[in-house]
């Protein structure tokens, strides 16, 4: 497929990796990397990339999965609509898994009798509501500034239409924000960041400037090993240059100003507020509500849903796996008790999560670093 | 999640739909928030329904050849 195998050629791949063996040699130092998207976390597991790294790099995973980084209290929220009379729930299928508190998730209560169903886009969830004029269409708007725009034109073109029974639970995040806590965090050095493909096709190379004033590394990589082999190659050279710039790895898919059009459908529609991540905690500025503009497509009013107690799972690392601070085999529950097939935390729910990457690639004891 | 697929158009209706060719599959993604004019045979990168960005082939081609080439001469 075009675009897709030319970046997955064996030689190029030997070639990068000759390149980051001489550069890491030259550092000397440990150095450590973080990726910020789940798709990279899934693509350095699937490709082997991690234990082909010389010994002196290490790759974290960071707060890149956005089903992950969704706290519990608005899974619980999710559940609630779900279970409304007269109320069809729609969303992406990661989350049907993921556990609210007490361990319930979406997929078991519609095993239950509630009408709860996946959509591969937010298109189809508008589409449910206007085949189904006597019932309100609830759909979950989670992912990061690579989806939510996408939302965002969904809304438009419901109030456009005029829809009155489709509404949004947005739990949306917005990656710069946490980012600068990463970098802040007194407990993590971490010297680059891999920054995510499809989120910069959006946001545009200028939104990772604080990583480059805090003197870090910072390269938007695509996904597909040529582009992770180069991204961490690119990272070194500027370690060891000392000349930090945000670089683009992912030409094909991202230009320097990002995608404007998107960005204005994107704040059209959406306010910035407060948001809680799993792992990090309440962020400023990093989560995205309906404008008053959009408050008839907002669940959370046109529902009135409570504050919840949420308790996460007991035992679960998540949040220290999320901020680079564990791996998951430090987690006790890892392939004990949670497994893909019984997952205890989101983690082990999204193929993008760390825990389930962990899980399907890393078996090998050795390998787990 | 954020897992963007490229795809080349193979068609535009009126509503700004595209039909776009994955490898054989065809999928229909909406273009409102695609930045730049496309049109058929365009590469697009699409992501939840919606086409997000024109993939730039010239460009693409050229950064390719260059890594190639700094390989080739053991530059790298
Ligand atoms: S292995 Fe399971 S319980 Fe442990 S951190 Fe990962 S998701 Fe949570």
């Amino acid at each position: 497929m075009k675009y897709i195998d030319e970046y997955r050629d064996p030689e190029l791949a030997k070639g990068l990796l000759r390149r980051i063996e001489h550069l890491a040699r030259k550092i000397q130092k440990n150095i450590a990397i973080m990726e910020i998207c789940g798709s990279h976390t899934a693509a350095i597991g699937r490709f082997g990339i991690r234990e082909l790294l010389p010994s002196n790099i290490r790759l974290l995973s960071g707060p890149g999965c956005p089903v992950c980084v969704t706290s519990t209290g608005e899974i619980d929220a999710a559940l609630y609509l779900a279970k409304q009379e007269n109320v069809i729930f729609t969303s992406f299928g990661d989350m049907l898994r993921v556990p609210a508190s007490g361990g319930i998730t979406l997929q078991m209560i519609r095993a239950g009798g509630a009408d709860v169903r996946v959509v591969l886009s937010p298109l189809d969830a508008l589409g449910l509501a206007e085949a189904h004029p006597e019932m309100d269409v609830v759909f979950m708007g989670i992912g990061f500034e690579t989806t939510a725009p996408t939302i965002a034109a969904t809304l438009k073109t419901a109030k456009a239409r005029q829809i009155r029974n489709f509404t949004v639970l947005s739990v949306h995040k917005i990656i710069p924000p946490a980012l600068q806590i990463l970098v802040d965090s007194p407990d993590l050095r971490i010297d680059g960041f891999l920054c995510p493909g499809h989120v910069s096709i959006i946001i545009g190379a200028d939104a990772y400037r604080p990583v480059i004033r805090a003197q870090r590394a910072a390269v938007i990589t695509g996904f597909e090993p040529v582009d992770i082999l180069q991204g961490i190659a690119m990272i070194l050279e500027q370690i060891d240059s000392r000349q930090f710039e945000v670089a683009i790895q992912y030409t094909r898919g991202v230009r320097p100003e990002g995608n404007k059009k998107a960005r204005e459908v994107m704040e059209e529609v959406f306010e910035t507020v407060t948001a809680k991540w799993r792992g990090i905690g309440w962020i400023p500025g990093s989560g995205l509500n309906p404008r008053e503009a959009y408050r008839d497509f907002d669940a959370r009013r046109r529902f009135v849903v409570p504050e919840f107690v949420s308790e996460d799972p007991k035992g679960c690392s998540c949040g220290d796996i999320l901020c680079g601070i564990k791996t998951p085999k430090e987690c006790p529950l890892f392939r004990t008790v949670c497994t893909p097939v019984n997952p205890i935390g989101p983690c082990m729910v999204s193929s993008e999560g760390t825990c389930a990457a962990y899980y399907k690639y890393h078996l090998n004891e050795k390998e787990t670093g | 999640m954020c897992i963007g697929f490229p795809g080349r158009i193979i068609s535009i209706d009126e509503n700004n739909f595209a039909v776009i060719d994955i490898g054989g599959t065809h999928r229909e993604v909406c273009l409102d928030i695609v930045d730049e004019d496309v049109g058929l045979g365009d590469y697009v990168i699409c992501h939840a329904g919606y086409a997000i960005h024109k993939v730039d082939e010239d460009l693409a081609k050229e950064k390719l050849a260059f890594l190639k080439e700094l390989i080739d001469h053991e530059i790298y």
